[in-house]
């Protein structure tokens, strides 16, 4: 069973929170890592240098705490390589066709009070609620 | 300068969702098991990140221009239409399955793990397939009547 941290969860939630404020502040941009990436994967999108260079530093944070002793992101994922591949797909469509992930409806679109992301929000926490309810306790169970 | 404040702010925010725990799909499912042994971080995370990316939104909106930007990029939208209940279901099917978003993803990527590796490789397929054939799968069916209404619609991505 995995460890409560509500401190450390909260102190990195500034953090995510800082860097959301600073890329509007300085580039009038919204952090929203499904938008970001998005953008860049669509050929007509003419700014891409900014996209790049958030998504490397998004790369870079466990690079550069690997320096100074952490061990690099390697997490323990349930389920087959298969079940990943699907998940990783609907992920991927689900964000792009829904125009938003947890940084960009979540995060971003709360932060705003933007009545479209608490909706949005509110949806897919309910689906991944519902999905893990169902893949533990009753297939798993 | 706009390419290297990104550069620190992708860095923030990734150091941001490593201290959080949030690149750990275990405490994430912890958080998504409502009927299991739930573990509450994650609204921790999220009361902290929307606090403070609300206190520097308010700055902004006081403000005329970005310091290295011609204009504040503000999402435009505020429909709500089928493809964001649609979106927001698979992506949410997707995440209770693997326990990651594309935030804590792409900071996994440096790890390089195989199954973390499938999983990126898979989310930018789905991406990519979403913007080669998603339009088509809903609008003929749910939205043809209206098309010429949503076509005019702006689709400033909200994230």
């Amino acid at each position: 069973m995995h460890d409560f941290t509500p401190i450390s969860g909260f102190a990195g939630g500034a953090l995510i929170g800082l860097a959301a404020a600073l890329l509007m502040l300085l580039t009038g941009r919204i952090a929203g890592v499904t938008g970001i990436v998005g953008g860049l994967l669509q050929p007509d999108t003419a700014d891409r240098g900014w996209r790049i260079a958030f998504i490397l530093g998004l790369i870079a944070a466990p690079l550069i705490a690997a320096l100074f002793g952490a061990p690099l992101p390697r997490p323990t994922m349930n389920g087959s390589l298969v079940v990943i591949a699907i998940a990783g797909l609907l992920v991927g469509f689900g964000t792009r066709m829904g125009n938003g992930c947890t940084s960009g409806h979540g995060v971003c679109g709360f932060a705003r009070l933007s009545g479209r992301s608490i909706v949005a929000t509110f949806i897919f926490m309910t689906a991944a609620i519902a999905t893990v309810a169902i893949a533990r306790h009753v297939i798993g169970g | 300068m706009p390419v290297l404040a990104s550069f620190i702010c992708g860095l923030i925010f990734g150091a941001g969702l490593l201290i959080s725990g949030m690149t750990d799909p275990q405490k994430v499912l912890g958080f998504l098991d409502l009927f299991g042994a739930w573990n509450a971080t994650l609204a921790f995370v999220m009361a902290g990140a929307v606090a403070v990316a609300a206190s520097g939104f308010a700055i902004a909106r006081r403000r005329t221009a970005p310091t290295f930007s011609a204009r504040f990029l503000w999402p435009d939208r505020n429909d709500i239409d089928a493809p964001l209940v649609g979106g927001a279901i698979l992506f949410g099917i997707g995440w209770g399955l693997a326990g990651i978003c594309p935030g804590p993803a792409l900071v996994n990527l440096a790890g390089l793990s195989l199954p973390i590796v499938v999983f990126v490789a898979a989310m930018l397929a789905g991406m990519i397939g979403q913007n080669l054939f998603g339009k088509n799968l809903w609008r003929p069916r749910t939205m043809a009547p209206r098309a010429a209404e949503t076509a005019s619609l702006p689709s400033r991505a909200d994230g």
